[in-house]
């Protein structure tokens, strides 16, 4: 045996970086341009919500008529006097607006970036949780119908019977009927929280059931799993040990989903007027409060809509650059 | 094939009796009374003989079964009547509208060519500018058209319509006056300029939901063709000589149609779905409308029909989608 040989031999951290398959994802995931930068909009949104609240204390729910209608501070960059699609200056003199109030207030004289900061907090949260709820039903789903076989064609029907319902009209006539029930147990916006979450959740799992079946199925008759039931592995252990975490990357690709949509049918639902009560700011029930005024007040609109595009945005460009991030075919190429 | 379509239509009837009941059920939760408006000095037997006329007070099988035969004969007869002037269904009793005291069926014929109008047409769009994006970012893959189409689909997904239909209303509506910002469905065609004025009340709407088919159908393209051009029939269709055009638009493209097709029979119902939020941007009063303000007047008869009828779209073109596979792809073989 040559020195060199020996030297190697005798050391006991291997030479190199070691790789592990998630350094290596995320190493794909970095390349991803879109993604980085969704993941960076999410991040920075999210915890713009999480702690703008104690930046910008201003109660969203603090009616002060006497500055009502201010308009956003960045106003006289809109105004000039050669054409007419900009502000003329001698309204521009007549508009009301101030650092006091950045993003400007409402007709009610309620701070928008405050309620821009508690919408978004409501909105994200609705998005998250849905999605975990749809996430657990599906995967739970998805593997019975996969593992078990004879409840494999019961799940499936049900599945199939679920997509064939018209989901957007059945949720606004479920939000209409149960409004009242819960709101009576839990208050006027948890009742709302705890129904829309459980709405959306219960409407949105049956494509990740339908995935996870697929690969499970897939993976059943891998050697794998044939080894770790020759050593006699319980079948609870098979599902957590050897299943589920080769089923975890589409699980989080349709997770990514889920959350965009999750967060869009919530405001959609309140767009409609039937989501959560008037004086509690959504992203999308600011939006529907604006519409009636947009003539006057374009920019009470299009913040909170900006804001539940950008999120959905991100979310969409991360669900991409996951895909192929958790890829094997795909990554390192 | 046949005998394939006639088992898929009887599957279709245990689906649809189960979103039926389960649409039933929910609906017979509802707090609300139609009787609640009356005025308090109607004596309670009265209003009980008007609850009774209205088809409540009987227990929940009988009406369950009196509504499906309402809804399966008594309305398909009438329709009959009126296609061909007879009149079988004389003295039976419709499904009738707790807010409009009129048959529920009578009041969606009016308000669906507006619907139609706006929803069709921009599905017809958004599927007419998306195929040739499809094609041209497949073709040329990594491209800055490819990017730019990626963009644009992504922001489709991502932007619901309640905000692009926002947006584009404040700009062509408010600041530049272009087009009108509210669907005015009493507006009639007759001539050139009344066509002119209806054209542009409806661009904006048309490309809202039109945008969203786009987003999708493009992707979809896109992928169907990338499939097909590393085949190798195309590089034996390149082999004998054939001109690029002929290669690209008659061997790949038809080959990449029938996964595309079949998205397009499936994405149908759901744009009625989508079209319930456009409609409440443009005011448009279309079958969405009519679905949003039943929900809020507690009118249980039409918000039944409606999603029911949003329930038979959906299995219809989920049975359309799969036949059209088996008749487009001759590998498909239901046997």
């Amino acid at each position: 045996m040559t020195d060199t040989a020996k030297e190697v031999l005798g050391e006991s951290q291997p030479r190199g970086k070691s790789r592990s398959q998630w350094s290596d994802v995320w190493k794909q995931f970095r390349s991803h341009k879109g993604a980085m930068m969704g993941a960076f909009v999410l991040l920075f949104i999210t915890f713009g919500v999480l702690f703008g609240p104690y930046l910008w204390d201003i109660d969203p729910t603090k009616l002060d008529i006497r500055n009502k209608d201010w308009r956003p501070v960045y106003m006289p960059l809109f105004s000039c006097s050669w054409t007419d699609l900009c502000i003329p200056p001698e309204s521009l003199e007549r508009m009301k607006y101030g650092w006091s109030h950045p993003l400007g207030t409402d007709n009610l004289g309620r701070d928008i970036l405050a309620s821009l900061i508690h919408g978004g907090r409501v909105s994200i949260a609705v998005g998250w949780v849905a999605m975990i709820l749809a996430m657990l039903i599906g995967t739970a789903v998805g593997v019975a119908s996969g593992y078990v076989k004879w409840l494999d064609g019961l799940l499936m029907r049900f599945t199939d019977l679920v997509l064939a319902l018209p989901l957007l009209p059945l949720l606004l006539v479920i939000m209409l009927l149960f409004r009242d029930a819960l709101r009576a147990t839990f208050g006027p916006e948890l009742g709302v929280f705890i129904l829309i979450v459980c709405v959306i959740g219960a409407t949105s799992w049956m494509q990740t059931a339908r995935i996870v079946r697929a690969d499970i199925l897939a993976l059943k008759e891998r050697e794998f799993i044939l080894a770790a039931r020759s050593i006699g592995t319980p079948p609870m252990k098979m599902v957590t040990r050897h299943l589920l975490p080769n089923v975890l990357s589409p699980i989080m690709v349709s997770a990514t989903l889920g959350l965009a949509t999750a967060i869009i049918t919530e405001s959609a639902i309140s767009f409609l007027g039937l989501g959560f009560p008037s004086d509690f700011p959504t992203w999308g029930k600011l939006l529907f409060d604006a519409t009636d005024r947009i003539q006057n007040f374009p920019e009470r609109a299009l913040w909170p809509g900006l804001m539940i595009s950008l999120v959905v945005l991100a979310v969409n460009y991360i669900g991409d650059g996951l895909r192929d991030a958790l890829d094997p075919r795909i990554r390192g190429r | 094939m046949l005998t394939f379509i006639i088992r898929r239509l009887i599957l279709a009837v245990p689906t649809l009796l189960f979103i039926s009941l389960v649409l039933f059920l929910l609906l017979d939760l509802a707090p609300g009374d139609p009787m609640a408006q009356m005025p308090l000095t109607i004596p309670d037997e009265v209003k009980q003989k008007m609850r009774e006329a209205l088809g409540l007070g009987e227990p929940l099988h009988i009406r369950y079964i009196k509504w499906l035969y309402q809804f399966f004969v008594v309305e398909p007869g009438f329709f009959l009547d009126w296609l061909f002037g007879t009149n079988m269904m004389e003295g039976t009793q419709r499904v009738v509208s707790w807010q409009f005291r009129s048959p529920v069926f009578d009041i969606i014929i009016q308000r669906l060519p507006q619907t139609l109008w706006v929803v069709a047409l921009a599905y017809a769009v958004g599927v007419i500018i998306a195929i040739p994006i499809g094609i041209i970012s497949a073709y040329k893959q990594y491209s800055v058209f490819d990017q730019a189409g990626t963009l644009i689909s992504m922001i489709g997904f991502s932007v619901p319509p309640f905000f692009s239909g926002v947006v584009v209303i404040v700009i062509f509506a408010v600041k530049l006056e272009w087009l009108p910002s509210i669907y005015d469905t009493t507006h009639e065609v007759k001539d050139w300029e009344s066509m002119k004025i209806q054209l542009k009340q409806m661009i904006m709407p048309v490309m809202v939901l039109a945008l969203q088919t786009t987003a999708q159908i493009s992707r979809y393209m896109r992928s169907a063709m990338l499939d097909n051009l590393k085949q190798d029939y195309v590089r034996t269709a390149r082999a004998k000589g054939l001109s690029e055009w002929s290669v690209v638009m008659v061997h790949v493209l038809r080959n990449s149609m029938i996964p595309v097709v079949t998205v397009i029979a499936l994405g149908i119902p759901s744009i009625f779905g989508g079209a319930i939020i456009t409609e409440q941007v443009f005011k448009v009063n279309g079958i969405g409308q009519l679905l949003i303000t039943a929900i809020q007047a507690n009118d249980i008869p039409m918000v039944q029909t409606i999603t029911f009828i949003f329930a038979v779209l959906i299995v219809l073109f989920n049975l359309i989608a799969d036949v059209l596979y088996g008749v487009l792809d001759p590998r498909i073989r239901y046997d």
